[in-house]
């Protein structure tokens, strides 16, 4: 059975059509890129799937369980780092982290927040509070709250956004570290990621599923991949 | 195949909540502010608006009667931060992600900002010892009294959570909180008797008088614990909290 599954998912706001009726599924053991332009519905698609808004047609299931019908159950298994990885700035990032475990009820929530640390190399700031972090301490503090409790399926939005090249190894490392037991949904702007982190490749444009395929096969489709993008997403 | 998570029960949904946001209070030097402007105001109204020591009645009614005021302006101030924080920050996409229900959120926040204002009451109560020691209070009376102004701030709180879950901006839940609840405080004293008086019949505008929060708050200053008043202000915060709840799940 598929981790992730999106049936035939629609969503407007107002007059907007953002989602019109996107499919597809993912297994255990894939990262998909998630690939569009801005606006293309990619965030609201991720928005969906984590039942952070609810479709107006059509269904998400994660693990399972349908995330408008079971969305506890959906959201224990898991791990969703939001746009610009929001946090609560005025905590240190253990407190942050700890509030994680404890909301999720994990067992020793302290022993959890502890390895969480180690494995985001975050030990040297935890005790800084998140507002005084740079970008990419931040982003990290975002990816390492989705994974404190090993999740399932983890869905990732544009977790590279912004990071230098340094920080873009780092993160693409701890991804590549855990891609193997986990589905894993990533979106990004940057066409070269997929070579690097996928096995698999969606894009999207104007609230449609343009292309879903195979990393390899995908990149058959020419040497210029921005060519490609622009083609597909026209 | 899905392996059997955790559970995390209600209750410990909710303290974690409720510990994140009260400790949350006192982050910022804001939450001292507030208490010692809480504490100034309540004390000095009473006294100096109130003639407390000059009626030389060893009793608190001249300092309760300002509290309607007092809470209309600082619950909206303590309640402002709950929901609207969390959508300017985006951390409402986490906090909504996370394996929580709104609700266990919602009861968790509001009851952090209730003992936010129970702590602003507390700090006020050397004024019944002075009273006990210039005169012989009815210390039952005083007890119902601190008793029916925390039940008016939960009140007070109620709507201004529901303010706060409308918009992203601290100033705007503030300002909308503070103006519903000035209402409620003006209702009491036929402000708008005139204005109705075409509309209603004398006995329904006696009705609209009794939605006052001084009107309800009174007996208790008087050491009567009524269901009426009890009722009045439980209404108001458990509608709050579920229009706020409702209003968070419809985002």
């Amino acid at each position: 059975m598929a981790l992730i599954e999106a049936q035939n998912l629609k969503k407007s706001y107002g007059p907007i059509h953002a989602v019109r009726g996107i499919s597809f599924q993912v297994d255990r053991g894939e990262v998909v890129g998630f690939l569009g332009p801005n606006g293309a519905g990619k965030s609201t698609t991720m928005k969906l799937l984590t039942g952070h808004l609810l479709p107006d047609s059509g269904n998400a299931k994660v693990a399972g369980f349908d995330v408008s019908e079971n969305p506890v159950s959906a959201k224990a298994h898991l791990g969703y780092s939001p746009e610009g990885a929001p946090a609560y700035g005025e905590m240190t990032v253990r407190e942050f982290l700890q509030f994680a475990a404890e909301l999720r009820g994990l067992p020793q929530p302290s022993e959890k927040v502890q390895n969480t640390l180690k494995l985001c190399r975050l030990t040297e700031v935890a005790h800084q509070t998140i507002e005084t972090l740079s970008k990419g301490y931040r982003m990290r503090v975002g990816f390492a709250q989705a994974v404190i409790h090993d999740p399932e399926v983890l869905i990732l939005d544009e977790p590279t956004d912004g990071l230098d090249p340094n920080q873009k190894f780092e993160v693409r490392r701890l991804l590549k570290e855990m891609a193997s037991r986990k589905a894993v949904i990533v979106s990004t702007h940057i066409l070269e990621e997929i070579e690097e982190l996928c096995t698999r490749v969606i894009i999207i444009a104007h609230g449609e599923v343009r292309c879903d395929e195979s990393k390899e096969k995908f990149l058959q489709r020419g040497s210029d991949l921005n060519q490609v993008f622009r083609q597909l997403t026209a | 195949m899905p392996s059997s998570a955790p559970s995390t029960s209600a209750r410990q949904t909710i303290g974690s909540v409720f510990r994140r946001e009260f400790a949350g209070y006192f982050r910022t030097p804001l939450a001292y502010v507030f208490l010692a402007v809480f504490n100034a105001f309540a004390i000095s109204l009473a006294f100096f608006v109130g003639y407390l020591y000059e009626s030389g009645v060893a009793n608190l009614d001249r300092f309760f009667l300002y509290h309607p005021w007092l809470w209309a302006f600082l619950a909206p101030a303590a309640g402002a931060r709950l929901w609207a924080e969390e959508r300017r920050q985006g951390t409402i996409e986490l906090l909504l992600t996370w394996p929580v229900t709104v609700w266990q959120a919602a009861l968790g926040k509001f009851l952090a900002g209730w003992a936010f204002l129970a702590c602003a009451l507390l700090i006020t109560t050397p004024i019944a010892f002075t009273i006990g020691y210039l005169g012989d209070p009815d210390v039952g009376v005083i007890l119902s009294g601190y008793i029916g102004s925390l039940l008016c701030a939960g009140a007070c709180l109620g709507i201004a959570t529901i303010a706060s879950a409308l918009t992203r901006s601290q100033v705007i839940a503030f300002v909308v909180g503070f103006l519903a609840c000035f209402i409620l405080v003006i209702v009491g004293y036929g402000v708008f008797d005139e204005l109705l008086a075409g509309v209603l019949s004398p006995s329904a505008i006696e009705e609209v008088r009794r939605l006052g929060l001084w009107r309800n708050l009174e007996p208790f200053t008087l050491g009567l614990i009524d269901l009426r008043p009890c009722a009045y202000f439980l209404t108001l915060s458990f509608a709050g909290l579920g229009l706020s709840t409702l209003i968070i799940e419809r985002r």
